[in-house]
């Protein structure tokens, strides 16, 4: 990559109670790019972007942030930064409108009343911003902190966990939000626990376990890569073991007998489809539906962290 | 230099003590009264003068000195320990702020506030007793230079503290008892040995000393072992929190 807005290079952290959360991370961002980040609780998620944005220092390793070094030059590093914490830690005495003004200004930036204005707006915060955070709903403190984090229009916004106890409209909002972020050319890098998310949003996926980068790809490769299709055949007459035949598709029965089911390599040339079909008419099976269904990056990311798990 | 970040962290501070006006400013003014009527009028006018000061006159400096030191460590513990205790520090170590930028935020409130409420403390003395300041400049350059440094001692408390109680220890424990027996009260030349030399070994007997000199003209020790006593410990304090900052000490993991 030539150009990465972020680099994370052999970055480690190791707690003071000794527990090591991190274990040399190497990760580059793209510029402009929506990178999700899946792992199981405790798999140093928010230990990784908090190393990134100076709230845990890092045991070892060097982090750049479009050139700049987050620890020596950390002024202008952290300026293009926007952090969305995963704990809704706010000002609660404050107003909606005090407190974002207060971000601005903290990350160096002058007022710019018509900026925050259409900011608030844009969350739907508009109407709440003489409200004090602690008259507002936890959905509502989300969007304030989202708010924070995007006064100072950061280039890079980190939302960790930005949609854990977040209701469906308001996830949907979100997702709108962070695809007009992306249209400005802001660099979204999220963690989530719903893999649906990174599906519909993420360009990249990363994989982290046990303070280890497993893999980063592409979604799209990652899916092709590791996704597998099944193709299921409801039998018109239920069958109780498959016929000898058949062994080289390594089908299985399922539903008490009355589906045949087939699983495929998606990205393979020959799928073995036609000549499965072409048997079973051979040998006079009938089947009155046909369907076919891939693997979500649920599955896949299920598989990788059991694999790894058992290994 | 993150000018708008001093400043929003400065505003934010005093907007807190805005918010709490009462706290902030008018209970040490009606506690400060009280003292009068209790050390002023009814046991001060039993007592004699106090090198050619009267009693009541002469508490003025040692009252306005234990407010300073009791506000001044207040205030900027509060005003750091509480983003600790919500968890909004995480906004400030993330942000391009530098650890003198934070202190010059934090510090520069708490000292503000300690300030006004000195200058307050000393114009409702001011109903009470008749008084003099023979060195106006030096008794503003010691009320400002006490409360930035005491302010920066409270910093320290401040990120020091893991609870509530801890950040109520220090003052309640250490300094208000060394300023009653640090001659707020009396002078030390009218304890009886050996617990006048003991009590030089009070830091707050020269605190006390060098701002009753700049009223009155004369103090217990010499105004210039007081200076250098408040800017050791300011120094002292700097030191403490440029260390806080290079280890992250109860800031950062
Ligand atoms: N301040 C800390 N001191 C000691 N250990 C910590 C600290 N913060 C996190 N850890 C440990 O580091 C590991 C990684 O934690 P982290 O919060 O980064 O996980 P995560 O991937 O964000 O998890 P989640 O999905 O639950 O948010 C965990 O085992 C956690 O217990
Ligand atoms: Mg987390």
């Amino acid at each position: 990559m030539h150009d990465p807005i972020l680099a994370v290079a052999g970055v480690s952290k190791t707690y003071k109670g000794g527990h090591r959360a991190l274990d040399t991370v190497d990760l580059e961002i793209r510029r402009g790019e929506i990178f999700a980040l899946l792992g199981p609780n405790g798999a140093g998620k928010t230990t990784l972007i908090s190393t990134i944005c100076g709230i845990v220092t890092p045991s070892s390793g060097t982090i750049t942030v479009d050139g700049h070094d987050a620890i020596t030059d950390f002024k202008r590093a952290r300026a293009k930064i926007g952090l969305v914490p995963q704990e809704l830690s706010v000002d609660m005495f404050e107003t909606v409108l005090a407190t974002v003004k207060f971000s601005r200004r903290l990350f160096g930036r002058s007022g710019h009343d018509a900026y925050i204005e259409e900011l608030l707006r844009d969350l739907s915060l508009w109407d709440k911003r003489s409200a004090k955070i602690m008259e507002l709903s936890g959905g509502m403190k989300r969007r304030v902190l989202i708010a924070k984090a995007l006064s100072h229009e950061p280039d890079i916004l980190f939302l960790d966990e930005p949609t854990a106890g977040v209701d469906v409209s308001l996830r949907r909002d979100m997702w709108k939000l962070i695809g007009r972020l992306r249209t400005r050319g802001v660099t979204i890098i999220l963690t989530t626990h719903y893999i649906e998310e990174a599906e519909e949003m993420a360009d990249r996926v990363g994989v982290i376990t046990g303070g280890k980068l497993l893999l980063v790809e592409e979604k799209t490769a990652l899916m092709a890569k590791l996704g597998k299709r099944e193709m299921d055949l409801a039998l018109v007459e239920p069958m109780a073991t498959i016929p000898p035949d058949l062994a080289e598709w390594h089908l299985s029965l399922e539903n008490e007998g009355h589906t045949l089911r087939y699983v495929f390599d998606a990205q393979a040339e020959r799928t073995g489809i036609p000549s499965l079909l072409r048997k079973l008419g051979e040998l006079g099976i009938t089947f009155k539906d046909l369907e076919t269904s891939k693997s979500s990056l649920e599955d896949i990311f299920v598989d990788l962290v059991t694999e790894r798990r058992a290994a | 230099m993150n000018t708008h970040g001093v400043w929003a962290i400065y505003r934010f501070e005093m907007a807190r003590a805005l918010r709490t006006l009462w706290q902030s400013l008018v209970t040490p003014v009606i506690t400060t009264s009280l003292y009068f009527v209790v050390f002023g009028g009814a046991i001060g006018s039993r007592m004699q003068e106090v090198g050619g000061v009267g009693y009541g006159s002469f508490i003025v400096p040692g009252l306005i000195m234990l407010s300073l030191l009791t506000q001044s460590i207040g205030n900027a513990s509060i005003g750091i320990y509480f983003p600790k205790f919500t968890g909004t520090i995480f906004e400030l170590l993330s942000a391009p702020v530098s650890a003198m930028e934070m202190v010059l935020g934090y510090v520069g409130a708490a000292a503000t506030k300690s300030v006004v409420l000195g200058l307050i403390i000393l114009a409702t003395s001011a109903l009470f007793v008749p008084l003099r300041i023979e060195h106006p400049l030096a008794m503003v350059a010691f009320l400002i230079l006490t409360s930035v440094t005491f302010s920066l001692f409270g910093f320290i408390i401040g990120v020091w503290a893991k609870g509530f109680e801890q950040l109520n220890f220090v003052p309640a424990l250490l300094v208000t008892p060394l300023t009653f027996l640090g001659g707020a009260f009396y002078s030390i030349d009218m304890l009886p040995q050996p617990w006048r030399t003991v009590s030089l070994f009070n830091p707050v007997v020269y605190l006390v000393s060098g701002f009753r000199w700049s009223f009155f003209g004369q103090g217990d020790v010499d105004v210039g072992y007081s200076l250098a006593f408040t800017a050791g410990f300011m120094a002292l304090c700097l030191g403490v929190i440029a260390w806080i900052f290079r280890t992250g000490y109860r800031l950062k993991n």
